[in-house]
């Protein structure tokens, strides 16, 4: 039984909030919203249960997206919630920054800030070499990939330089300081994945235990 | 910084006056203490002041008993702050007065200069 509850939005900044007693809270601006349901699966129709959501203003379509969303607004990204309260549900219904309230806990992915072909040392928090003791020309590199003759090969999985970032993302239990429903903002405590004006996607944490206690105190 | 993030900065407190670096002030902040809350006076030098929107912070030094220096920073929108006096501006050549750190005593003094229009 799954009744995911999720948004689409985008990233805005952080900023910092004060609370009366003196904290400073660090927060990420989201715009959530509005997301409209541009698609309701089930069972019957599709094999599971699920509504689509979409979420920002397409600046052109192909004749695919087009047709799929009729009349529906032109939305620009498309994701899917697993969700089996279909019936809940109708085509076209908006679904904004209401849905969250203070205090909730939400898991938000996005996609994590590309950083390009990254050494060991970024890459993987690897040490730095002697600038001396004759080691000057490599102190940056990042050493042995292991034993020679045996076992005769890299370890699989040895951590080496590569593609840093520009990955799917998802940070769990941010709690939700402030929600602006009329502006569809929703401050989030922390960071969250990918950059400024990236878009990112909130549900409702269900994950952990500590999500689960959560919500068995809020019902 | 986008004009959704500027409107989420909460308003100024009227009761904070411009502070220069060098004006001796008495911050008047909200403590907790156990239960109760009650307003400590914090008294000395601005040596910093930071403009950076929500960030906005000075930095107060003050000399504590057996002449210890003890440095505060206060941010300029904290709703902990009640109000702060500007007793005297001085004449000071630079921003950041970080040199007091290393005087004490006499040299530690700063020349008053009396404002006009303040």
């Amino acid at each position: 039984m799954s009744t995911k509850q999720a948004l689409l939005g985008k990233k805005i900044g952080m900023t910092r909030v004060f609370v009366e007693s003196g904290e400073v809270i660090p927060v990420t601006v989201i715009e959530a919203g509005p997301c409209y349901v541009t698609q309701i699966k089930t069972v019957a129709n599709d094999g599971y249960n699920a509504i689509q959501i979409g979420f920002g203003i397409a600046k052109k379509l192909t004749k695919g997206e087009a047709g799929h969303l009729g009349n529906l607004p032109k939305v620009a990204n498309l994701r899917e919630v697993r969700t089996d309260d279909v019936d809940k549900y109708t085509l076209g219904q908006v679904i904004d920054a209401s849905l969250f309230s203070i205090g909730d806990l939400v898991d938000v992915t996005g996609i994590s800030k590309g950083k390009g072909f990254a050494g060991g040392i970024k890459r993987h928090h690897f040490k730095r070499q002697p600038t001396t003791h004759g080691a000057s020309d490599r102190t940056r590199a990042r050493g042995s990939s292991g034993a020679g003759t045996t076992p005769g090969h890299v370890d699989k999985g040895l951590k080496m330089p590569g593609q840093l970032g520009a990955v799917k993302r998802t940070t769990l239990n941010q709690e939700v300081v402030q929600v602006d429903a009329e502006r569809n903002l929703v401050l989030v405590r922390g960071a969250v994945p990918g950059p400024t004006n990236g878009l990112v996607y909130l549900r409702k944490a269900h994950k952990t235990s500590a999500a689960k206690r959560k919500r068995v105190l809020q019902d | 910084m986008t004009d959704i993030i500027k409107s989420l900065v909460p308003e100024a407190n009227p009761n904070i006056p411009r502070l220069r670096s060098g004006d001796t002030v008495r911050v008047h902040a909200r403590i907790v203490e156990g239960n109760r809350e009650r307003i400590q006076v914090f008294q000395g030098i601005v040596i910093r002041n930071i403009n950076r929107g929500v960030s906005s912070s000075f930095t107060v030094r003050r000399i504590a008993s057996n002449g210890i220096g003890v440095e505060r920073t206060f941010l300029r929108l904290s709703p902990r702050i009640e109000k702060v006096e500007v007793l005297r501006h001085s004449k000071v050549r630079r921003a950041r007065l970080y040199f007091l750190r290393t005087t004490r005593g006499k040299a530690a003094r700063l020349r008053e200069v009396r404002m006009e229009n303040q």
